[in-house]
């Protein structure tokens, strides 16, 4: 197993102190849904390194499409999961965990690609394995919003599904 | 894009838009959905099945044949042929359990289970085997299930086989699965062609996000309309919550939740249903959960224990070729090689197949992000994708995993990986790799954050004898659930008795994976059918006051 396990509760609990700050400092209503959408788009811009495209508009779009993904695909879990994600987002969103656990110092629309996907490397391998099963529900959650989506599917050769009738 | 799909012949095809289901609904077979529900509703029947894949739809098959009122139980949706365009976008959120994402507590394994009416059936690549000799005789023998032989279970499988049409796969083997015998072959190791269970099969290749034209033999097309015709009723989207008992530890009804039309969370609204016997079908999570829930007893502490997951490695190998890994039937070639190298309850052995590939599936499987990512999704048509499961729960400590459940009663599945077997899945690493570069792959790369892969078998088995192997690390998938309510000898040993008759719950018959007492170190689904189909004969006979059919 990895070194010192943080557990789901502890997860919590962090994730929890870090709402509860957030409550504190009264930024709850302007720190909601545009940063989490920052810092989703800039998650999934390192992520997607390789495939977007450097044309900015349609850079801009698909990865607008890719955040509504992710967001549809959370809506569809399970109520546990939610919440989680919930979690995890909003340990992102907050500066001070967002510079602390992350180490991402810029606010997310300002953020380095190199350093989000520094961020991104260090939990994939982190020995913390609360931080790899973060770094697991945006791999996935970000790649899978991307290639479900037919006009991605070109650039990897994939012909898309049969003509049936 | 026909060009790019090997071996798309058809056999003899009647109608290829049938949808046994849809027509069935249309003439006025009942099926309530229960997120249309307005208000709380009482139900009653002869028998109430909870779950409707492999074990609950045989149940309402062979108990409708049987006279009875039967009411089947479903937690997912119903979509029927006519619903199924192979999206994943689609299929995931809405057949699978958890969109696809269930994970063990640790999100270590990723699980693949059908939440849906047909349950996994539905969306199960359709690899048919009976259960292996081996594992029968080590039923028999180490936890003295003396009934389970080859011989007694073989009329069952005989019968299931015909009725859903397995029968090894006639057709070339796609290129994915066509890789595997080649370079099994210049290893030495012997392959197989494995049976499926369709009829017409089209060669598509997109039986996991159900089959657009009805040719895989799944319940939902074949006993969950026969159990219809007869005058079952089917229940969507309700959640089986609690198990009522009487003073006397019968069930005297089911108390279920109608969930909400997308699925996520219940509505206001219940449902109870009385019957004089329930089955349970529901899953080697969900079936163990529901009794947990219910607060079943339990003297033993057996419940939910010993889960076991067929833990998987997956092994990704790139041609100069093209291989379309997404076209044609996704499992026809598997080999056992290394599950008989050892002995049952040795060092733990593994069963070789290919997956499907699809870009969803694929690109979350894959390690690493960023530019190495996108790389590797480039060479997707060259791609060629080997799995390893892994048996588990024979060897003394591979002790599979356990049930429990979260505050809010959702299962949660704890399945810890230890030595035993990183072991495994160190020599399944190997064994793939030999095997892909055999075959003429350019480049293999280990599921593993800790590798970009290897250009040649040296440096593979030189690399991967290196690699740390541990959770999250290694990537682990799971497509099959089994144990948690193990049949036993005796009550000191199992949940229920070897027909499924829970020992002490006089009413309730456990029908489905959950039944078994090990992995079966195969693909389970036809394991289900045919202990369903001997142990619901059994009990139509006792529920219909008949003489008890002379079986072992």
């Amino acid at each position: 197993m990895t070194a010192p396990v943080i557990d789901r509760r502890t997860f919590l609990k962090t994730g929890f102190a870090g709402t509860l700050l957030l409550a504190c400092v009264g930024h709850v209503a302007a720190a909601s849904d545009d940063e989490e959408a920052s810092m989703l788009t800039a998650i999934s811009a390192a992520l997607l390194v390789g495939m977007l495209s450097g044309q900015p508009a349609a850079r801009t779009e698909a990865l607008s499409s890719t955040v509504a993904g992710v967001r549809q695909a959370v809506a569809g879990l399970p109520p546990h999961l939610q919440s989680e994600i919930a979690d995890l987002f909003s340990l992102l969103r907050f500066s001070l965990t967002r510079r602390f656990l992350a180490g991402v110092s810029a606010p997310w629309a300002e953020a380095r690609e190199e350093d989000v996907a520094a961020f991104l490397e260090s939990w994939r391998h982190s020995r913390f394995s609360l931080l790899q099963t973060a770094y697991g529900a945006l791999h996935d959650l970000v790649l899978g919003a991307w290639y479900a989506r037919p006009e991605h599917w070109a650039a990897i050769g994939y012909p898309g599904t049969p003509e049936v009738f | 894009m026909t060009d790019t799909q090997p071996g798309r012949q058809r056999e003899a095809v009647s109608n290829p838009t049938r949808d046994p289901m849809r027509d069935g609904l249309a003439a006025g077979w009942k099926h309530i959905d229960a997120s249309r529900l307005q208000a709380d509703t009482m139900l009653e029947a002869d028998v109430v099945i909870i779950g409707s894949g492999a074990g609950g739809g045989i149940a309402a098959e062979l108990l409708s044949d049987a006279g009875l009122k039967v009411i089947l139980v479903e937690e997912g949706p119903l979509m029927t042929t006519s619903d199924f365009r192979m999206r994943e976008s689609e299929a995931y959120p809405q057949l699978y359990q958890e969109s696809a994402a269930r994970k063990t507590v640790d999100k270590a394994i990723t699980i693949l289970q059908g939440r849906c009416v047909g349950g996994s059936t539905t969306v199960n690549w359709t690899s048919s085997f009976r259960t292996p000799p081996t594992t029968l005789a080590y039923w028999q023998e180490a936890l003295g299930l003396r009934q389970l032989s080859v011989e007694s279970m073989a009329p069952w499988f005989a019968a299931m086989e015909d009725r859903l049409g397995v029968r090894p796969w006639p057709v070339e083997p796609n290129a994915n699965n066509g890789l595997l015998a080649q370079g099994a072959e210049k290893v030495g190791v012997p392959t197989h062609v494995i049976p499926r269970n369709v009829r017409g099969c089209w060669n598509l290749g997109y039986c996991g996000m159900g089959c657009p034209i009805g040719a895989k033999q799944s319940m939902l097309v074949t006993s969950i309309p026969a159990a219809l015709a007869r005058g079952a009723v089917l229940i969507s989207r309700l959640r089986a919550d609690r198990l009522i008992f009487s003073p006397q530890q019968r069930i005297v009804g089911l108390k279920g939740l109608a969930m909400q039309a997308d699925g996520v969370r219940p509505s206001r609204i219940n449902v109870r249903i009385r019957a004089r016997h329930f089955v349970l079908a529901g899953g080697a999570v969900g079936s163990p959960a529901l009794l947990l829930r219910s607060k079943a007893p339990d003297p033993h502490g057996l419940l939910g224990q010993r889960t076991f997951l067929h833990p998987t490695l997956v092994s990704a190998g790139v041609f100069s070729q093209r291989v379309d890994g997404y076209a044609g039937a996704p499992q026809t070639i598997y080999s056992d090689h290394y599950l008989e190298q050892f002995a049952v309850d040795g060092p733990l052995g593994f069963k070789l197949e290919t997956p499907p590939l699809h870009p969803v599936l694929y690109s979350t499987t894959l390690q690493g992000f960023g530019a190495q990512h996108a790389d590797k999704m480039r060479d997707f048509p060259h791609a060629q994708v080997l799995i390893a499961l892994v048996r588990d729960g024979f060897h003394p400590q591979s002790l599979g995993g356990r049930v429990r459940l979260r505050s809010d009663g959702s299962p949660a599945l704890d399945y810890p990986l230890n030595e035993v077997f990183w072991e495994a899945a160190r020599r399944a690493l190997l064994a793939m790799a030999e095997i892909q570069f055999a075959a003429g792959a350019k480049r293999v790369t280990p599921v593993h954050e800790g590798t970009l892969g290897y250009s040649s078998w040296a440096e593979a088995k030189r690399g991967i004898a290196d690699l740390p192997l541990k959770p999250l690390a290694c990537r682990i998938v799971s497509a099959h659930v089994m144990g948690g309510c193990a049949m036993g000898a005796t009550p000191e040993r199992g949940v229920v008795d070897p027909r499924g008759r829970h020992f002490q719950i006089e009413n309730l018959t456990v029908c489905d994976g959950s039944l078994f007492p090990t992995s079966i170190g195969a693909n389970p689904q036809l394991s289900i059918y045919g202990l369903a189909a001997r142990n619901i004969s059994l009990l139509a006979a006792e529920l219909q006051n008949r003489p008890a059919l002379a079986i072992p």
